[in-house]
């Protein structure tokens, strides 16, 4: 019997293409991302149907996390000046006695969450180590707290130009804090906010849902 | 001829004299470059931040005390939206009753529809009057911006509000194009029915 012969196949393939979409991919992310900035402190935003984009610089952020406590910074990328004149203004009108080492230190301290009597403590850390300390939070109260001091000081600072409030809050902190914060941000007649929101879609068959997908 | 080699008799193709020279596969394993490509997109996955946070603007009044200053909300028109512990939502339409007969109690999806159903109704009881024309002037023609002109909404969370539960209700403002609306401290007489509700559901 004449035996048949399967002609043997080779197993293999070709990976081409399959490469090339891959770096398709890649390059596609490459050019896309945005790494994240640092965070010191882990917040989760609340989802909105807001579609503003966030100013990334001429803000001052007021970060209110899981706990309640509240973080306060300054954000100018360009004008490192501010921050100087932010921290004189608060030395000046807190009396706190910082030595001029501190405030240069200050120009790195991402993120500020303490009382003014320890404020002194957090700047004589070097900037790398600020993280490790636990930070309990600027004081706030019904009458806006220190945090006021802080607001008033970026606004004179910030004079003449447009400066943004932004205000991120975690899902689980508590609504009176956040209305402490507002308190504090009103003692310095600032009555516009900036929320930070994740974004997601509106919600079907609603009116925003309507508008935006007839003029889409 | 005389041959030189043997070799290379399989194929007869060969002229004489040529020696064949051994084919190597032009192939590749692109095995560990894939690999390779595959870690990089997946740490570039993980590191992105595709969707960039955006702002949701929130306008408060200015703290008066001067009476003529203050917006004042028709009766008619007004819904006021409490928040409460553990997402629930509590309204009522008007003035709260002194017995709370119109407090009800909801949730975030449940309120929507309320919203929505009360506009309607402001919309339905809306009476004409000449200011009517300059509103619509100023609003492109939109007509309803003259209608639910009365329609004002209340929000107040209480002290176990979370945050979350705040931009939630300003975002279904947003959803539902209500354009007259203030966040307002919660009143004693509203947060303990509020709380006698709470207790009453075993919250």
């Amino acid at each position: 019997m004449p035996s048949v012969k399967l002609p043997k196949k080779s197993t293999f393939v070709d990976m081409t293409p399959f490469v090339d979409v891959a770096f398709l991919i890649l390059t596609f992310f490459i050019m896309a991302t945005k790494f994240k900035p640092p965070e010191p402190i882990e917040v989760t935003t609340p989802n909105s149907v807001s579609t503003t984009e966030l100013p990334e610089s001429n803000a001052v952020l007021i970060t209110i996390d899981k706990e309640g406590k509240v973080y306060f910074t300054i954000l100018s990328e360009k004008d490192k000046s501010v921050f100087d004149e932010v921290i004189n203004a608060v030395n000046s009108s807190r009396n706190l006695g910082l030595t001029d080492a501190e405030k240069v230190t200050y120009r790195k301290t991402y993120i500020v969450g303490v009382a003014f009597s320890q404020l002194k403590q957090l700047l004589d850390l070097p900037v790398d180590q600020q993280k490790n300390l636990k930070q309990p939070g600027i004081p706030v109260d019904s009458t806006g707290g220190e945090l006021t001091y802080w607001v008033q000081a970026a606004k004179s600072a910030f004079a003449g130009q447009q400066l943004k409030y932004l205000i991120k809050g975690d899902n689980n902190s508590k609504y009176p804090v956040f209305k402490d914060v507002i308190e504090g941000l009103k003692k310095n007649d600032v009555y516009k906010y900036n929320l930070i929101t994740s974004p997601e879609d509106a919600p079907a068959g609603t009116e925003l849902y309507k508008q935006r997908h007839k003029a889409g | 001829m005389a041959q030189i080699e043997g070799g290379g008799d399989d194929s007869h193709k060969k002229g004489p004299g040529v020696k064949k020279a051994k084919k190597l596969s032009t192939r590749v394993d692109m095995t560990p470059m894939v690999d390779l490509g595959f870690l990089l997109i997946t740490f570039f996955i993980f590191t992105t931040t595709m969707s960039s946070p955006k702002a949701l603007n929130l306008n408060m009044p200015k703290d008066t005390k001067n009476e003529e200053e203050l917006n004042k909300a028709k009766e008619s028109g007004a819904l006021t939206i409490m928040l409460g512990k553990n997402n629930a939502v509590y309204y009522y339409e008007g003035q709260l009753a002194p017995d709370g007969s119109n407090f009800k109690a909801t949730n975030f999806s449940g309120i929507r529809d309320e919203i929505i159903n009360k506009r309607n109704d402001v919309i339905k009881s809306h009476v004409h009057d000449a200011n009517c024309a300059k509103i619509w002037a100023e609003n492109k023609g939109d007509k309803n911006s003259c209608l639910d002109r009365d329609f004002v909404v209340v929000i107040k969370p209480d002290q176990d509000a979370t945050y979350k539960n705040t931009v939630d209700i300003l975002d279904e403002m947003t959803i539902n194009n209500v354009k007259r609306y203030a966040m307002v401290d919660i009143t004693p007489q509203e947060y303990e029915v509020v709380q006698a509700t709470e207790k009453n559901s075993g919250k």
